[in-house]
């Protein structure tokens, strides 16, 4: 009786486990199929064109695919990087400083993560229209800078982690508030800094409605949006499938190697923690 | 905070801030307040449309919003929404709840291989896991109507009109159940150990541990994170929007949202869209606070 309960729950687990790596080991194996293959063979029996699949993908539209995985990286590597620091600097100041308007701008900023996307997609659409920015990458960058979420994560990291008398006593040593910012209080939030930077380099690459609302050239397309627009075009080219699921494959590992190479910086206790706060 | 002696510290927050709030006004108050603008408004052609100033916009209340809300589509696609969360989340936060419990179970082997596994899709863009499994549910392609086949058993048409609520659930359910399970197992880890050890001195099974002291205290975490999923849930875009080239059960305005799309940028109606997307943000509004209220005095008074 005894086993078996400790058995039971690691059973329930790695079902779990199965059930969430199952669509992964099948673009695995669907990305070694040719098109022929991709429709007729069992599907856990591995194909053999593996290689094909990627030749192929590499050369459609003279390497496009490629543009639009650097592009994402762009987006998300520049915008998260940005957003990181944005937040550093401005949850260090709400947690530190008491000033007037403090209360007011952060309730404003929290209230930001409760506005729907769509209700900030079209008129920031319309907004960059009319000053001519539509369809160009900063249209996609200059929205992913601010999130009201790296904020609230990087103001709580900041009151945890920078203690009030090392700032005292910077202060008594004559530094002044930039230099004590710049040199004592974001060193010290880096690995909350990272956190910022991962989850918002995770949700800008994952952003589908923004840059599917603002870009129109599809050479300035992120990956998301690119394989999409193949996918739409696979109802009368079915040959494009194969190339969707390989670039499905090609788009979600770097994704999963920055996953898992920086796992200890996923640090979801930073917003539990925040709920009993 | 800052305490004594700051002369310096007046100005410094100010020019710390300044650079978040000039964008949050840009990129969130701005174009909130434009929005809330255009729904007000409508375009009047005179004449033939042609030419210049033939098209004005004019002022017209709240009729935008009227019509939004008697648009049997919009209804429709409110209900299909409703439907599809109701699968979801209470599926998404079961399982991530069980997960979490079993983590926490002393016994449980392979622990870490569990636990990165279940999280990883949250790795996964939505358009992409979207397209995985739109190419598992493709009968052509589906490995699970093969293997029913072989059993010679009829196939399941997950892209069929009632199939494709629970198709899209599972998209989301894979991509979320490991965030949440994250969630709640480490605010399963930060309740001291010696309760249950008292518990079971007490003589209660794992299983009563569970149901009175774990699950109780998580109250908050709970809280947090089926607001978040109602949140997302309402928000629903990219993967309905992924799966419709796969299906004919996914129309243009299946959800409220690809709606607001459609009504925006292919009726070129910015005015209905702008009066919808409000009513979609105070919809979530009142949700969010009503059910922060609503389970406030149970999930912090309980605590305390």
């Amino acid at each position: 009786m005894r086993t078996r309960l400790g058995g039971f729950p690691t059973f329930v687990l790695l079902l779990g486990a199965a059930y969430c790596l199952f669509p992964v080991a099948w673009v695995l194996i669907a990305a070694t199929k040719s098109t022929g293959e991709l429709f007729s063979t069992t599907t856990l029996s591995v194909g053999s064109s593996l290689v094909a699949n990627l030749g192929e993908l590499d050369s459609y539209r003279d390497g496009v695919f490629w543009r639009w995985m650097a592009n994402s990286a762009l987006y998300a590597g520049v915008g998260a990087l940005l957003s990181a620091a944005l937040s550093g600097v401005t949850g260090y100041a709400l947690a530190k400083y008491s000033f007037r308007g403090r209360a007011l701008i952060f309730n404003a900023l929290i209230a930001g993560v409760l506005v729907p996307a769509v209700v900030l997609a079209i008129p920031q659409y319309l907004l960059m229209s009319k000053i001519g920015l539509t369809d160009t990458y900063l249209s996609v960058l200059v929205p992913s800078v601010v999130s009201p979420y790296g904020i609230y994560l990087a103001r709580i990291y900041a009151a945890a982690s920078v203690p009030e008398d090392v700032i005292e006593a910077a202060r008594t040593d004559g530094a002044g508030e930039a230099r004590i910012l710049g040199s004592i209080a974001l060193p010290m939030m880096v690995p909350g800094l990272v956190t910022v930077f991962l989850f918002q380099f995770v949700s800008i690459w994952n952003n589908f409605m923004l840059p599917y609302i603002m870009l129109g050239d599809d050479g300035k397309f992120p990956v998301t949006l690119g394989l999409y627009t193949m996918l739409k075009q696979g109802n009368t080219t079915p040959a494009l499938y194969t190339l969707v699921v390989t670039g499905s494959l090609v788009s979600v590992l770097p994704l999963i190697a920055l996953f898992l190479t920086l796992q200890r910086y996923w640090r979801i206790d930073l917003l539990s923690g925040a709920v009993k706060a | 905070m800052t305490g004594r002696g700051g002369a310096a510290p007046k100005l410094a927050p100010y020019a710390f801030v300044a650079p978040a709030v000039v964008l949050f006004l840009l990129v969130f108050a701005l174009p909130i307040a434009y929005t809330v603008y255009l729904s007000l408004f409508r375009t009047e052609v005179k004449g033939l449309g042609l030419g210049k100033g033939s098209r004005s916009e004019v002022f017209v209340g709240l009729d935008n919003y009227a019509r939004a809300l008697t648009d049997p589509e919009l209804g429709a696609g409110a209900l299909r929404v409703l439907g599809y969360g109701a699968i979801l989340v209470p599926t998404m936060l079961g399982l991530a709840l069980v997960f979490a419990l079993l983590l926490d179970e002393e016994r449980v082997r392979a622990r870490g291989f569990s636990r990165i596994a279940i999280f990883l899709p949250y790795a996964v863009p939505g358009v992409i896991a979207s397209l995985l499994w739109g190419f598992l549910y493709l009968p052509g392609t589906s490995p699970f109507n093969q293997a029913l086949r072989e059993l010679s058993l009829p196939g399941v048409d997950l892209l069929s009109p009632t199939g494709i609520y629970f198709a899209l659930a599972n998209i989301a359910v894979w991509g979320g159940v490991g965030y949440n399970m994250v969630v709640l197992y480490t605010a399963l880890r930060s309740i001291p150990r010696d309760l249950y050890e008292a518990a079971r001195i007490d003589g209660c099974t794992p299983w009563q541990v569970a149901m009175r002291i774990k699950i109780p205290l998580l109250a908050p975490a709970l809280v947090l994170t089926s607001l978040f999923s109602v949140i997302a849930t309402l928000q629903v875009f990219a993967e309905p929007t992924t799966l419709a080239p796969l299906t004919n059960s996914l129309s243009l305005t299946w959800t409220p949202l690809m709606k607001v799309y459609q009504d925006a940028f292919g009726r070129g109606d910015l005015y209905s869209a702008a009066a919808t997307s409000v009513l979609i943000a105070v919809v979530m509004f009142v949700i969010s606070f009503g059910l922060l209220r609503v389970t406030r005095s149970r999930a912090f008074g309980g605590e305390r």
